[in-house]
């Protein structure tokens, strides 16, 4: 039998009780140690693992060009604990001489910023201290979040303990409607198998339909992986990665060379998942689980307070664009606070470039330096009991964007952005002719 | 090894916001996280909370962040052991990693109710509710989780490795 793209990544990083590299055919259930490509932590996980560090014995860390560190979450520091931790987290870059430490200025939302500046490749094992690291997947990297304790050690090793996950394959055909992209795809997914329906399990995206999605659509997808319980949400290398890839590369000056796997056309899947994506419309998932998905057109009456556009689900130069496609000419409702959060700088200066941000602020909405901020209620937009938000982000639990008895809808940048000038939830074609 | 206390029962899909919001990731202490855990859908948790206490959810319990914050405020608050259906995965590496014990057991989760007096035995893989009377049987860690449990955490298991590499 053949391997799925999971079990080939996996199995080309495996290493023996020397902890030396020693690639072998991996299956299912496997637990093995695996020598990883990519250590990524932020300004909440990253005091955790430096905590951790120094009880492991080691002064230097494993290789100081393949540690990432972010300050996204509560940065620019919202409050003096805030400022601690990404003090915190600075100094031990400095220490260690970790070159790739983004700080307010440079930094952005972590899963736009890696991919956008190469610094993850296809082939790479890449584990996160933050749990939609699962992003890169998009890119044909297998990619899983951790704690904090577990890249405390990545750090220190490089390596890593895996369970060889079983795969589900999900294969999309048919036409996609108008207004209709990858955040759709996924939130109708989730809607299908459930917040556990992948648990422990790799996903691989696949199928005429994927292979016609931009990189932004797809790593959209691959970021909400884990809301189905999924270690991983892969899809495999084409054209339209590697384009993407050889033009980060060049932004981000990255040399490391990468290997492109496959799955074989036997490789053995759990389960085949076969979605028709022609009567999909645009999705929106109803509080408080990201499974509560149903098309915005059957939403009924509910009235907003709040639409965030942006994240790393969906804080990328072409959700940006879609959002102000929408927005240009048309004003946000007045009861609506609309709020948007370029991923990168990167982003944010090319949509500067591109008159988006002009057309944003002429609908009336505002316009954020990068930052996770509002999405885990952290700053930057927080609700107050009571209040709905409509959001392009993950999660929309029990108190994810604030008070615990206000309420996240989910959806794509074009619900969002419509629904900001309805005041109502509403489908992207009932304000655009 | 042998833990004793009463259950606190929780439903399906309790994620790491509900265990500990991230308004309070701007803390790591176990005892400052401890005061938070769970105030978002339970708020008598952190004050009536009894060291040595159970946590038994549904499936998916800790689905969500990768937060470690999550198994560390639970710890903090003297919760000796987490029984569910099933766990979501990075919550359960965490769990492993910090020395939290968690059990997947669907027959003991089925028949407790709220305050219930649990005693887990973690070697033989039991628990006996009180109660009913009733003893249920878990299936036990794979080999390599229980190296990792018995140096203590992860980070002692690699100290020992690391120690190992450096002697030979």
């Amino acid at each position: 039998m053949g391997h799925t793209l999971a079990e080939k990544i996996i199995g080309a990083h495996v290493v023996n009780e020397e902890r030396k590299l020693a690639p072998r055919e991996v299956e299912p259930g496997d637990l093995v140690e695996a020598a990883v490509d990519v250590v990524l932590a932020n300004d909440i996980t990253a005091p955790i693992s430096l905590r951790e560090f120094p009880k492991l014995g080691v002064d230097e860390v494993f290789d100081p060009e393949r540690i990432v560190l972010v300050a996204d979450h509560f940065a620019p520091n919202k409050d003096i604990k805030s400022a601690e931790q990404c003090a915190q987290m600075r100094r031990f870059a400095r220490e260690k001489e970790i070159v790739n430490h983004f700080d307010v200025g440079q930094m952005g939302i972590e899963h736009v910023l890696l991919p956008e500046q190469g610094l993850v490749l296809p082939g790479d094992i890449v584990v996160g201290a933050d749990s939609h690291t699962c992003t890169y997947g998009a890119l044909g990297a297998f990619a899983t979040g951790m704690g904090s304790t577990d890249i405390a050690v990545a750090m220190a090793t490089g390596i890593v303990w895996l369970r060889v996950p079983e795969t589900v394959r999900f294969v999309y055909t048919g036409e996609l409607q108008p207004w209709v992209g990858g955040k759709d795809l996924i939130l109708y997914t989730i809607g299908q198998i459930g917040v556990s329906g992948a648990l422990y399990r790799a996903m691989e995206f696949a199928g005429p339909v994927i292979e016609q999605l931009s990189m932004a659509n797809r790593l959209t997808m691959s970021n909400m992986a884990i809301e189905a319980g999924g270690k991983a949400g892969l899809i495999t290398v084409d054209e339209t990665t590697r384009t993407y890839v050889e033009a980060a590369r060049e932004r981000g000056q990255v040399e490391r060379d990468y290997t492109i796997y496959a799955p074989d056309a036997d490789a053995a899947y759990e389960q085949v998942i076969e979605i028709d994506v022609s009567q999909i419309e645009p999705q929106v998932a109803f509080p408080h689980l990201p499974e509560n998905a149903r098309p915005a057109s059957e939403a009924g009456t509910v009235k907003l307070d709040q639409a965030v556009i942006g994240s790393c689900t969906n804080g990328r130069l072409e959700d940006l664009r879609v959002a102000a496609q929408v927005l240009k000419g048309k004003r946000v409702h007045p009861d609506v606070r609309c709020i948007i959060l370029p991923g990168t700088q990167t982003v944010y200066l090319e949509a500067l470039h591109e008159g988006l941000i002009e057309t944003f602020i002429e609908a009336g909405a505002a316009v954020s330096t990068p930052t996770c901020g509002p999405c885990l209620g952290g700053h930057m937009g927080i609700l107050a009991a009571g209040e709905r938000a409509i959001s392009t982000t993950n999660r929309n639990f029990v108190g994810r964007m604030g008070h615990p008895e206000s309420e996240v809808y989910l959806s794509s940048p074009a619900v969002a952005a419509a629904s900001a000038i309805a005041g109502i939830i509403t489908p992207p074609q009932e304000v655009i002719e | 090894m042998t833990l004793t206390g009463k259950a606190w029962t929780y439903g399906h899909n309790v994620d790491t916001d509900a265990i500990i919001p991230a308004r309070y990731l701007n803390m790591s202490r176990p005892e400052d996280l401890a005061e938070h855990c769970m105030e978002d859908i339970d708020l008598r948790f952190a004050d009536k909370v009894e060291p040595g206490d159970i946590i038994v959810g549904g499936d998916n319990f800790g689905c969500g962040s990768s937060r470690e914050h999550a198994p560390l405020a639970i710890k903090g608050a003297g919760i000796s052991c987490v029984i569910a259906n099933s766990f979501a995965r990075i919550f359960y590496r965490n769990a492993i990693n910090i020395g939290l014990p968690i059990l997947e057991c669907p027959e003991a989760v089925a028949a407790t109710e709220q305050g219930d007096q649990l005693t887990v035995d973690l070697t033989a893989g039991t628990i006996e509710n009180e109660r009913t009377g009733k003893t249920y049987h878990t299936s036990p860690l794979p080999d390599f989780i229980m190296e990792i449990v018995a140096a203590g955490g992860l980070v002692p298991y690699t100290r020992n490795w690391l120690e190992e590499k450096r002697s030979v």
